[in-house]
């Protein structure tokens, strides 16, 4: 088991590695001067050009830069936003628990109602209930999130008014100093009356819009996954043993069928956070996918560069955690 | 003596029938292909179709609603948008460059993934350590914004779309390639093969290509619609094609602002994409439980 | 009474190309006490019948009978909570791949004990002494270690003898073993069958072996069916149908074992089994039989008298001759 762990661990750092060297070297190829960005509206003269250059350390040659880039990361330095002059980790850090709490949020209600979903479904197969599950979760993987994001805001917070258009909290009525980062959190310690369901009420839309995709491929999963188990010798052992049906599905055979099912919820969590970026960009939600995209836009290369090499190693550690995961459910790789 | 072959009183299908049969059964597929015919149809012959040009504006006809709400022209079916151009004749050529955006993609994806897949398979080694690396980074990188990444170095049009869009999805096909491939490497007619002196180009195309195709197919029916939804997300952040191109991507991101007051010019480029990624996703599943028995959902 | 009392069931499947009887007209009756096997190749239906009776079918079978009983219990019209809680405790089945048939993701004692707490209520700790001794009864050495192995931590004959222990814990009045030896190791083989036999011979309970294999038949059965086509061709004791087969498939199947054969060339049975597409209008068997006739191509064949095996044929064989019956059955 141990070895099983050093050996996954050890296949990542190459990916690490060159992970770095892409974004340095994609950052370097995106046209625009971060320079003139940084100074355009002033009419710069060339010393002053010089002088940031110089300070930015784009006077260097390449390799140079990427080394000195290599060192800081090791020592936690993702450089200085160009836009905010904040650091950019601690930017980053400042932001990601709102998506963080995005996409916790997304993958709970696409679990909570897909795995049911698709177990049900496949029980009661060839039933109306699972043909329009099926139908839906097919709607649901084909949608495009951002139009599904505005559909939902047109209808459900303009037209019925039921729930808020932008924000993680009404910034009118409540403030209070961020202690962890998580809304949901913070309100509830906040004390203030009516914040933690504030939370809540901003919460729930994006949630919807973000979960939706990995709801489908969720539920489509656990379902095929089930009728594949159903099908199995085990099962059939089970209900000879006289077990009554409820057991024999909602253990021995979701036991099995959840096995694949863990990894593709895996792999959702990096597709989760594509869909974030257009979730928050919709919401007005203000996350690490919202900071990207403006990061883009404002020609913030330092922000550019720490933002995609974070999530993108956020990305790989989830991935080996799914790995170690799956190798815990099934005993057989864990004995080997 | 006896009779060793019984008279058969029915016959099983053959192979073609027996694809279609399987695949009919399959309500949503055969209705997902009929859509896609028609979208398919509607994007070939664009120009014979839609009533008005795409980016001809009518100054004094903005934002119509449809034809059967209140206050819209029979002239326009579907409305129009914020510059009176026609919504109907935008939906119908930007059919054309979904397709055409989806097509692309699939195309190179398929092409370079399986060569990658098959050289990673053949060469073993270092070549496919390196190959797998490389992919592993292209797939740990939220495929939004390795594309946006893309299109920021290229630039935003709706060529570099295709690019950043192949690049995204490329790591798909070659593994799914390299896996297909490194299971038939055990079987014994590939032995036979290389015994009978097949050199590895050869082996590699025509012995072990055609047994992988199944899995293939299906993920590139598959493909072009991931690919759609990829270019509209990029559309709608504006790094895709540029105005006045009707790419629905782009025209949902004009239509932001008119949530409130012109609900129609949210909703139906919205419903185009959805539409025809349902229908290339229902013909892929049909495709999918028809070709392979072994993948049937069901 | 006979604790299994089967009339004419039939099992139909409902396929992509219409519908398949698995199994068509089989009868059959199993005492207290009862050895019987069923012999067929794969097709014939054998295990199809049995899990009929378990309900064990998908949900694309229907199961029909003049009459299928058990213990006094009509099996064809029992609720749902019946068949679990009596026919699945007092009906044990054990089937043919071991490796396959326990759930991969739970211990042997876990499997074990949750029978016991099903049909008899037991604890933890009564569960864990029952499942011991009931382990020990199968002839597995260290069963206490055993409990926590999982399912793929045990060879072939380890997880069958899991299973007949998993079979046994409801305390069986009949175990019915579907091909239990079919995929392990013929030294193995050897000694699962006489596990089954001294098992028997302990508990009294009756016990179905399905088999492909003549001679399992020979070393453990009192009465044996003989399956073709998912018809019942054969029945009779198994001295009898040794020495003297009434069925033609069944002289062809003994003539075509090994240790039968007399000259240099190993007779088998030319042709193949009728599958989905091929049901005839005669009987099954007649486009491979030695003996057969005009009558036999064109007419199905009616079942024979006990003296003659309740063989299914128009001319049952009596010391390898067909044997002309005139008048009606």
């Amino acid at each position: 088991m141990i070895k099983f762990i050093l050996r996954r661990l050890l296949l990542t750092i190459p990916t690490f590695i060159a992970l770095m060297f892409v974004t340095f070297i994609a950052i370097r190829l995106v046209p625009g001067d971060p320079v003139e960005v940084r100074t355009g509206e002033h009419g710069i003269s060339p010393e002053r050009l010089a002088y940031f250059r110089h300070e930015l350390g784009l006077d260097q040659p390449v390799w140079k830069q990427f080394l000195d880039y290599v060192w800081h990361l090791l020592h936690g330095d993702f450089g200085v936003s160009l836009s905010s002059n904040e650091k950019v980790l601690t930017e980053f850090l400042t932001l990601f628990p709102a998506t963080l709490e995005l996409s916790f949020a997304g993958i709970l209600f696409a679990v909570i109602l897909g795995i049911p979903a698709g177990v049900f479904a496949a029980v009661k197969r060839g039933s109306w209930f699972d043909h329009t599950l099926m139908g839906a979760a097919v709607a649901g993987f084909s949608m495009p999130i951002f139009w599904w994001g505005l559909l939902l805001i047109m209808l459900v917070s303009e037209g019925w008014g039921l729930t808020p258009v932008a924000g993680r909290i009404d910034m009118i009525k409540f403030y209070f100093e961020p202690t962890t980062g998580f809304m949901l959190i913070d309100s509830l310690l906040s004390d203030q009356k009516g914040a933690f369901l504030s939370t809540l009420h901003h919460l729930v839309l994006p949630m919807i819009v973000l979960g939706t995709v990995p709801l489908a491929v969720i539920a489509r999963m656990t379902r095929s996954s089930m009728l594949e188990v159903l099908s199995e010798d085990y099962v059939r052992t089970a209900r000879a043993k006289g077990l009554s049906e409820f057991r024999v599905i909602s253990l021995h055979a979701l036991r099995n069928a959840l096995i694949p099912v863990v990894t593709v919820v895996g792999l959702q969590v990096g597709g989760l956070l594509a869909g974030a970026v257009l979730t928050e960009t919709i919401f007005s939600w203000p996350g690490v996918g919202k900071w990207l995209i403006d990061s883009i836009g404002r020609r913030d290369y330092p922000a550019l560069q720490g933002g995609i090499l974070l999530i993108s190693s956020l990305v790989i550690v989830i991935n080996l955690l799914v790995d170690l995961l799956y190798g815990a459910i099934n005993p057989r790789i864990r004995h080997g | 003596m006896a009779d060793t072959n019984p008279t058969p009183t029915a016959q099983p299908a053959g192979p073609l029938s027996a694809f279609w049969n399987a695949f009919s059964q399959n309500r949503g597929a055969v209705g997902g292909l009929f859509i896609l015919l028609t979208i398919i149809v509607l994007a070939l012959f664009a120009e014979w179709i839609a009533p008005y040009s795409a980016i001809e504006q009518f100054r004094g006809m903005t934002k119509l609603p449809p034809a059967w709400a209140e206050g819209g022209d029979r002239h326009f079916w579907l409305g129009t948008d914020a510059l009176g151009r026609d919504m109907l004749s935008r939906l119908i050529y930007g059919a054309r460059i979904s397709l055409f955006i989806g097509l692309s993609v699939m195309s190179v994806s398929v092409v370079i993934g399986i060569t990658l897949g098959l050289v990673a398979a053949f060469m073993g080694g270092a070549v496919d350590s390196m190959l797998m690396r490389v992919m592993d980074l292209i797939m740990s990188i939220p495929s939004l914004v390795l594309a946006i990444l893309v299109v920021s170095i290229l630039g935003p049009s709706l060529t570099n779309t295709i690019v950043a869009v192949s690049v995204v999805y490329l790591p798909n096909y070659v593994r799914l390639v390299r896996g297909s491939a490194l299971a038939e490497f055990g079987k014994d007619y590939i032995i036979a093969a290389k015994v009978a002196g097949v050199g590895p180009v050869r082996l590699m195309f025509v012995t072990v290509l055609p047994n992988c195709l199944a899995p293939l197919i299906v993920q590139a029916a598959l493909g072009v619609s991931n690919a759609i939804l990829e270019a509209a997300a990029l559309g709608f952040l504006g790094l895709g094609a540029q105005p006045p191109t009707p790419e629905w991507g782009a025209m949902l991101a004009d239509a932001r602002e008119f949530i409130r007051s012109n609900p129609w010019i949210v909703t139906l480029p919205g419903l185009a994409i959805l539409v025809s990624v349902v229908s290339i996703n229902l013909f892929g599943d049909g495709l999918r439980d028809a070709l392979d028995p072994k993948l049937r959902r069901s | 009474m006979a604790l299994l009392n089967i009339k004419n069931l039939s099992v139909s499947f409902s396929t992509r190309n219409g519908q398949f009887k698995a199994v068509d007209g089989i009868d059959l009756a199993v005492e207290r006490d009862d050895v019987l096997a069923i012999v067929g190749e794969s097709g014939s239906g054998k295990s199809v019948a049995m899990l009929a009776v378990m309900g064990l079918l998908p949900w694309t079978a229907t199961v029909t009978a003049d009459r299928m009983e058990f213990d006094g219990l009509d099996l064809l019209t029992i609720s749902d909570e019946q068949r679990r809680k009596i026919v699945r405790r007092d009906i044990a089945m054990i089937f043919q791949e071991p490796m396959t048939s326990l759930n991969p993701c739970f211990t042997v004692g876990f499997q074990i004990g949750e029978t016991l707490k099903t049909h008899f209520g037991l604890d933890k700790m009564a569960q864990k002494k029952r499942s011991i001794e009931l382990l020990e009864q199968v002839g597995i050495t260290d069963p206490e270690k055993r409990l926590s192995a999982y399912p793929h931590q045990l060879s072939g004959g380890m997880s069958q003898r899991v299973m007949i222990a998993m079979a046994l814990s409801s305390e069986p009045k009949l175990l019915i073993a579907d091909e239990p030896t079919t995929a392990l190791d013929v030294t193995i083989q050897a000694q699962i069958l006489d596990l089954l036999l001294r098992l028997r011979n302990e508990t009294g309970m009756g016990l179905v072996l399905i088999t492909h294999d003549m001679g399992v038949v020979a070393e453990t059965a009192e009465r044996v069916v003989v399956q073709y086509a998912g018809q019942q061709v054969e029945m009779q004791n198994t001295r009898g149908l040794f020495r003297d087969p009434h069925h033609p498939y069944t002289a062809a199947l003994l003539a075509a074992l090994p240790e039968r054969a007399t000259g240099r060339v190993l007779p088998s049975i030319p042709g193949v089994v009728p599958g989905q597409f091929d049901r005839l209008k005669g009987c099954m068997f007649a486009p491979r039989c030695a003996f057969a006739n005009e009558r036999c191509h064109s007419e199905k064949p009616k079942r024979a008298s006990n003296e003659e095996g309740r063989a299914l044929c128009h001319t049952p064989l009596i010391e390898g001759r067909p044997y002309i019956w005139e008048g009606t059955r």
